[in-house]
């Protein structure tokens, strides 16, 4: 397949044994996610071509390794992006930004112009290394890759290193990267929040070894999934904002279900991602005609299982096979309602948040 | 004043020399001992370090015996159309550079070690060939550790006395360097000339001392990024 980026890699690096045998789409973002030590950035690594594992890596229908050949690291067509800035002190920003470029025979089909502006990099340009915010400096070693011209974008935990105010300034350039820009990334995270903020794609890794992988939703929601187990498991949902109402509710429609959201940049036709926390949705039988509680759309009860000693999880879905979710109520509510798989019932979604605005 | 001059003249031939071979012999070994990840490079370390404790008539004795006539020098001696290279001034360069070669080796390696392989790694994903990441990323971020290196073995070499007594002899002109002139002087009492020798010297010891110590503290001002 010439479309997807696939890795098998199986080997010792250190004490550590990897063996994985996965595919991802030469489009949108991948994320490798798992506990520290799982083997994501080792996997990184590999098809950078920095930690040499046996196996295979081909990357849109060109081999990087096989058997035979091992394509050395300054002959893939990669951007990297260290979970450290890692600016060459040096050199200026502006040096830092063209290293790459001015090395790179391929077609310059993303501009320095276009950088940055796209990472806000204008007022950055003639200053040095030491002198930037840690958030600064990321978005400029980001700039450094695009410059380079990759085929794959590959991130190892970028926002990681950076503090909350940081990451907030930071987030918004990576769905602007997503969205302009039709380079695939695999981006290697331990944090759930950014799998379901920016990633299409999702693998799972555990001790070296590849649990799930897939579309995110179907990952997030499949039956089995090693997520669903996490108290702060969610979904994420693909809707299209349908319209916005006189008192500034945005609804956003996901299939044919409404759901009503209070976010007040929206505008009618926007694609937007809505996250469901499992933990804030509760099942009722009937609609509630005297609730407070905005968004209680009829489903139907797809798996029931138990999570832990008190709590049960439900996996829902919304009609027409539109969506899936998740819910976490108590042993006790489960048994006083006496839910069956297949019952149709209410879900009562006490907040859904918007990630991301594409 | 000849008599002055061509012991200068001929200390400064060496050590310059000496520091250019020491920057190229030291610089790949430096480099190596920084990145190999083989369990014996330590002992080649130590090897290289032995001209710091090593009573210099020690290494003086076995030098004279590699570089004269059934040695090395010997064997090369015959390539070059002479007998021995004992008692010459290729001989005291030969012996400078091992002498002095710790003194190079030491900081370069320890600026590389400083540096990190990660800068590397940048560059190699930003399409940088593995000599153009040593001219463009390890040379500029080494360069007070190689500057503390060339000084380090520049001024050792002009501080040379009981290897070039061994090797070099007293030879006006071909091995008769300052220190060993210093001592020509003490010798027949000629404390004047000994003193404009000595005090110059003090001065240049001086001067050594006070670069290098701005030198590290220059790279330690470098913040890390």
């Amino acid at each position: 397949m010439s479309d997807q980026i696939s890795i098998r890699l199986a080997g010792q690096l250190g004490q550590f044994d990897l063996n994985v045998d996965f595919a991802a789409p030469m489009h949108g973002i991948t994320a490798l996610f798992g506990p520290s030590g799982c083997g994501k950035t080792t996997i990184l690594r590999s098809v950078a071509g920095l930690n040499r594992i046996p196996g295979e890596i081909r990357v849109g229908g060109e081999t990087w390794q096989n058997e035979r050949l091992f394509l050395p690291t300054h002959k893939r067509p990669i951007g990297y992006v260290f979970q450290e800035p890692s600016l060459f002190p040096h050199l200026s920003v502006r040096q830092n930004l063209t290293y790459g470029a001015r090395r790179t025979k391929a077609e310059h089909a993303i501009r320095f112009d276009d950088v940055v502006e796209l990472l806000g990099l204008a007022h950055l340009i003639d200053r040095w290394p030491t002198h930037l915010s840690g958030g600064e400096r990321q978005r400029v070693s980001i700039g450094r890759a695009l410059l380079s011209q990759p085929r794959l974008l590959l991130m190892d935990e970028p926002l990681s290193a950076l503090d909350r105010m940081a990451k907030d300034e930071i987030l918004p350039y990576f769905e602007a990267l997503h969205s302009s820009l039709k380079i695939p990334m695999l981006l290697v995270t331990h944090d759930i929040s950014e799998v379901e903020r920016l990633a299409d794609h999702l693998v799972l890794l555990k001790s070296g070894r590849v649990q799930a992988s897939g579309r995110l939703s179907d990952v997030l929601t499949a039956p089995d999934s090693p997520l669903a187990a996490r108290s702060d498991f969610a979904a994420v949902l693909p809707g299209l904002v349908d319209r916005i109402d006189p008192d500034g509710i945005a609804v956003v429609k996901v299939g044919e279900t409404e759901i009503y959201l209070l976010a007040d940049s929206l505008s009618p036709g926007d694609s937007v991602r809505v996250r469901i926390a499992a933990g804030d949705v509760s099942i009722a039988r009937q609609r509630a005609q005297d609730s407070s509680i905005l968004n209680a759309v009829p489903v139907h009860i797809l798996s029931i299982e138990p999570m832990g000693l008190s709590e049960t999880g439900l996996l829902l879905g919304l009609p027409d096979g539109a969506g899936q979710f998740r819910a976490r109520i108590s042993r006790r509510s489960n048994a006083k309602l006496n839910l069956q798989e297949g019952d149709e019932v209410i879900a009562q979604i006490k907040s859904v948040s918007l990630l991301a605005n594409r | 004043m000849g008599e002055l001059w061509s012991p200068i003249r001929l200390t400064l031939e060496l050590a310059s020399i000496t520091t250019v071979l020491l920057m190229i012999v030291g610089t790949p070994i430096a480099w190596w001992l920084a990145w190999s990840s083989w369990r014996g490079k330590e002992i080649v370390a130590t090897i290289i370090a032995l001209p710091l404790v090593l009573p210099p008539t020690v290494l003086g004795f076995y030098l004279l015996i590699a570089l004269g006539p059934n040695g090395l020098g010997g064997w090369f001696g015959d390539l070059a159309g002479v007998r021995t290279f004992a008692f010459t001034f290729e001989g005291l360069v030969f012996g400078s550079v091992i002498y002095s070669l710790p003194f190079a080796v030491q900081p370069i390696r320890n600026s590389f070690e400083a540096m990190g392989k990660r800068p590397l790694e940048v560059a190699a994903t930003l399409r940088a060939s593995p000599w153009d990441r040593f001219v463009s990323v390890a040379v500029p971020l080494a360069l007070p550790g190689l500057l503390t290196g060339a000084v380090l073995g520049f001024a050792h070499t002009v501080g040379e006395f009981g290897v070039i007594l061994m090797i070099g002899g007293n030879i006006p002109g071909e091995t008769k360097v300052l220190s060993i002139a210093i001592y020509d002087f003490v010798e027949t009492l000629r404390w004047r000339e000994a003193h404009i020798l000595s005090a110059g010297m003090l001065v240049f010891s001086f001067a050594v001392i006070l670069s290098v110590s701005l030198l590290a503290r220059r790279a330690r001002n470098r913040v890390p990024a």
